[in-house]
Formats: C-alpha cells, structure tokens, sequence
C-alpha cells in the first residue's frame, strides 16, 4: 500500500507546530497503525530525520497510552478499538491520513503527537480510591454485591483513561472518564465510605484542569474504545446533585 | 448544601436543565392556547383565553417567572460555551465529528441564537403591543386582530417558520439532554423519553409554523 501521512510536528511545549507530510511506499495491510509508525520512525531516522513523537506501551488495547487523532476522530476510523489495534486494512492504497495530537487545554503537547494526560491522575487523585483495612487478606465473598451492580461496576471499570472522550468533545469534556471513575465505586458497598466527598471532590478537579462542560452530544460514548455507556454520565450527576444538595459543609 | 455547587460544570449545567424544562412546559400551554385559531371561529375562542391568561394574577407572576427562566437559561449558555472553547484553544485540522454524533447537538448555541433573536421580533410583535400599547386592552383591537396584522407580511411568515425550524432542533437535543442532566438516565424509560422528546420537538413547532402561514393564506379568518 501506498500511504501518504500528514503528521503534526510539535518541538516542545511552547513550539506553534506545523503538518509535515511523509510518503510511505511498501506498507503491509496487515502492519498496525503503530508499527506503520515505526516504519516511518525508522526511515526518518536513516534520513537523519528526528523521529515522530507518539505514546504507545501494551499494544494490546488494555493500556490507555496510543492517542492519535486520525481523519477527525481520536482513534481513527473503527468502533471500539484503540489506535494501536487499528490495521491498515482499514484504510486504501493511496490514502491520504491525517494524524493529530488529542486537542484539549488540560492535555498540553510535549512532543508531536505525544499530550501530558496527567490531568486525569490529579482528578484520580482527588477521589478515586476507596479505604480499605490493610492486614490479612479477607474473605472474597465476605461482602455481598448483587451481579447487576457488579456487571455494571466492572463495565465501568473497563475505562483505559485514554482520554479520546475528551478529545472527542467538542467541549473537550472529560465527563465520561470521570463518571466511570464515580460510578465503578458508587455501584460497589466497598465505594459508599467516601461516596458523597468523592463525586463532589472529582467534579471540582475536572474544572479546576480546565476540561470542558458536556453537552449530552454523545461523542465520547461513540468514540470510547471500551465502550463506557453515557449512562455513567447520568449516575454521576445524580451522584453529585445528591451529593451536593445534602453536603453540610 | 455544598458551597458553590452552581459554580461547578455539572451545577451549572443543572441550571441549563431545569430551566430548559420549564421553558419546555410553557411551550406546551403558549403552543396550547394558540391552536385555539385552528377552531376558525374568528378568534373568538382565542380571544376569550387571551383575555383570561393576560387578566389571571397567577399567569402575570408566571410571566416574571418565564422571563427569569429565559434570562438564566440565555446566560448560563453565554457562560458554558466561554468555558467550552477556552477548553480547546486548539482545534483540529480535520474533524469528522458527523461520525459520532448530530449536527444539532454540537449547534446548540448557534440555533439558541437564532432563537433568540426570533424572540426579540415575536415579544416586539405580540408583547409589547399587547402590554404597552392601549389599543388591545382598551378593547379597540384583540390580540387575534394583531396577528392577522403581522402575518400578512410575507417576510414575517418566513422568518417565524424559519425560526421554528430552528426551535425544532434546538427541542430534539435540548428535551432528552435536560433529562440527562438532571440524572435521569434509566434503561426502560431513557427511550420512552427519548421517543416522547422527538414527538414534541416535531409538533410543537410545526403547530406554531402553521399558525402564521394558515393566517397568511387565510384558511383561518
């Protein structure tokens, strides 16, 4: 396949960054959008040329590291899968790609495609743990959880923390990733201990970082790689309306 | 109470919900009480319930009420979409966000403003003639009169089925997403809403579009 690439170039933070277009001849439809990367990394590099900048780690689609805008959605073209599970065959001989870091005031460019996430560790910071007894390991089953809840929880939980929700707003909203968070922990017994300051603390750091407020479009449910339902969305207002409106201090 | 709550996003957009559903339950009876033309009884019918709504001390705090409600609503948009954009200063060379969601849940804004300026002329047209001028509430004229006054102008006629249009929209994302905001997210009854938001964002302005092009041709006298 012959692939033509239009890659955002970007120094370092303060650098305006500009598209750069590569040609890549000889690429196999078989190869993954992160090794025709390597491809072109390697050729680059032969040239004498500085190597794209991209995050990748597990490439398996479990990490939450890949991050690339490809033809205007984060992730390119396919549902539920993240960029690093993407193959070629997905796209034609001759194409033109466009690739883009994810776009949001809160995830600053380091490098070309490579954004600064940490805004997601502070919100995780904030409140998404729960206290446990440390000592000897309990009895699984020692605290009962319904299966509803349990499905629901772990579905929540599913969430990778790419951030293509936000980058998939056109708010760049980070309500999905955050409602997950509340919800994985709002729908277990082990989460109710820190249930009200958790949803009221996370929501406060999801705006002082300066993420987006949603508008219901839906874009990040279509875009998620895991598939996280809007629904968590809704549970997080609940949580935090309730929270909110009983909080005493 | 938490402090600060409504300065939060999703206290803010608590705002945006429930004045949204108030605006869409006034619909509902403006919408009402206008399709008593459709009787084609000359107005009388609609004179009569004009006369009761615009005489009725519960229906005139009502007003400062919808007012307010319209005010809170127009401002905290203002506040939200300052907000959204500086949250990407940035944008994208290429987007394709038609693969992932409606054009008229990402516009929003755009057809709030439209919107809002079809108020302006429509409080100008009806409002304001009928609170401020003494022809109507001397009794010379009736509201009904006044209508027929204003849609005989063509270009009037088109702007208010534009802006119904808009409104239609503007109701197909806005019904759904209030109830979305506020929590209210169920796996039997988020369909049923969502069905219901459809049915309304299609038959309220398609009432109220017809009002003025039936005045026009004059099918209604």
């Amino acid at each position: 396949m012959k692939i033509t690439l239009k890659v955002w170039r970007q120094k370092n933070k303060q650098d305006a960054g500009h598209f750069e277009t590569y040609q890549l001849d000889n690429v196999s439809p078989d190869m993954s959008f992160l090794e025709m990367f390597d491809v072109l990394n390697e050729k680059l590099i032969s040239e004498g040329k500085e190597p794209v900048a991209f995050d990748h780690d597990c490439r398996e689609g479990i990490c939450g590291m890949c991050s690339m805008y490809i033809n205007g959605r984060p992730h390119g073209p396919l549902r539920g899968v993240t960029t690093c599970q993407l193959h070629m065959r997905s796209f034609k001989d001759g194409d033109t790609i466009v690739v883009e870091p994810w776009r949001s005031t809160a995830f600053p460019v380091i490098k070309d495609l490579t954004v600064d996430r940490s805004a997601f560790d502070r919100i995780i910071q904030a409140g998404g743990y729960i206290s446990v007894n440390t000592g000897s390991a309990r009895d699984a089953n020692n605290i009962l959880v319904p299966k509803e809840n349990a499905d629901k929880a772990f579905l929540a939980a599913a969430c990778i923390g790419c951030g293509a929700c936000v980058a998939a707003c056109k708010n760049a909203s980070a309500m999905l990733f955050v409602a997950a968070k509340v919800s994985q922990f709002a729908l277990l017994p082990q989460g109710q201990i820190e249930r009200k300051q958790r949803v009221l603390n996370m929501v406060k750091k999801m705006d002082e970082e300066g993420f987006g407020n949603c508008t219901n479009t839906g874009a990040c449910e279509a875009e998620c790689p895991k598939g996280i339902s809007l629904e968590n969305i809704a549970r997080m207002n609940r949580e935090y309306i309730c929270a909110a409106l009983t909080s005493e201090k | 109470m938490a402090k600060g709550m409504f300065s939060y996003s999703i206290g803010k957009k608590l705002i945006m919900g429930l004045t949204g559903m108030f605006l869409i339950l006034f619909l509902i009876v403006h919408c009402g009480i206008n399709s008593l033309i459709f009787l084609n009884d000359g107005g009388e019918t609609f004179n009569r319930a004009a006369e009761f709504m615009s005489h009725n001390w519960l229906m005139r705090t009502l007003e400062v009420g919808l007012f307010l409600g319209f005010i809170l609503h127009i401002i905290q948009s203002l506040i939200l979409t300052l907000e959204n954009k500086k949250a990407r200063k940035i944008g994208y060379a290429v987007s394709n966000a038609n693969a992932n969601s409606k054009w008229y849940s990402r516009s929003m804004g755009l057809l709030g403003t439209l919107i809002l300026i079809f108020l302006i002329l429509h409080l100008r047209h009806f409002w304001v003639v009928s609170r401020f001028t003494d022809h109507i509430s001397s009794g010379e004229e009736t509201l009904y009169d006044e209508m027929k006054e204003v849609f005989a102008n063509p270009i009037v006629v088109i702007i208010y089925v534009l802006a119904q249009i808009s409104l239609a929209y503007h109701l197909m994302h806005g019904f759904q997403s209030a109830f979305q905001t506020l929590g209210l997210n169920h796996k039997k009854y988020t369909p049923i809403i969502k069905k219901i938001g459809t049915i309304y964002a299609i038959i309220i302005p398609l009432l109220f579009a017809l009002m003025p092009i039936v005045m026009y041709l004059g099918i209604v006298k």
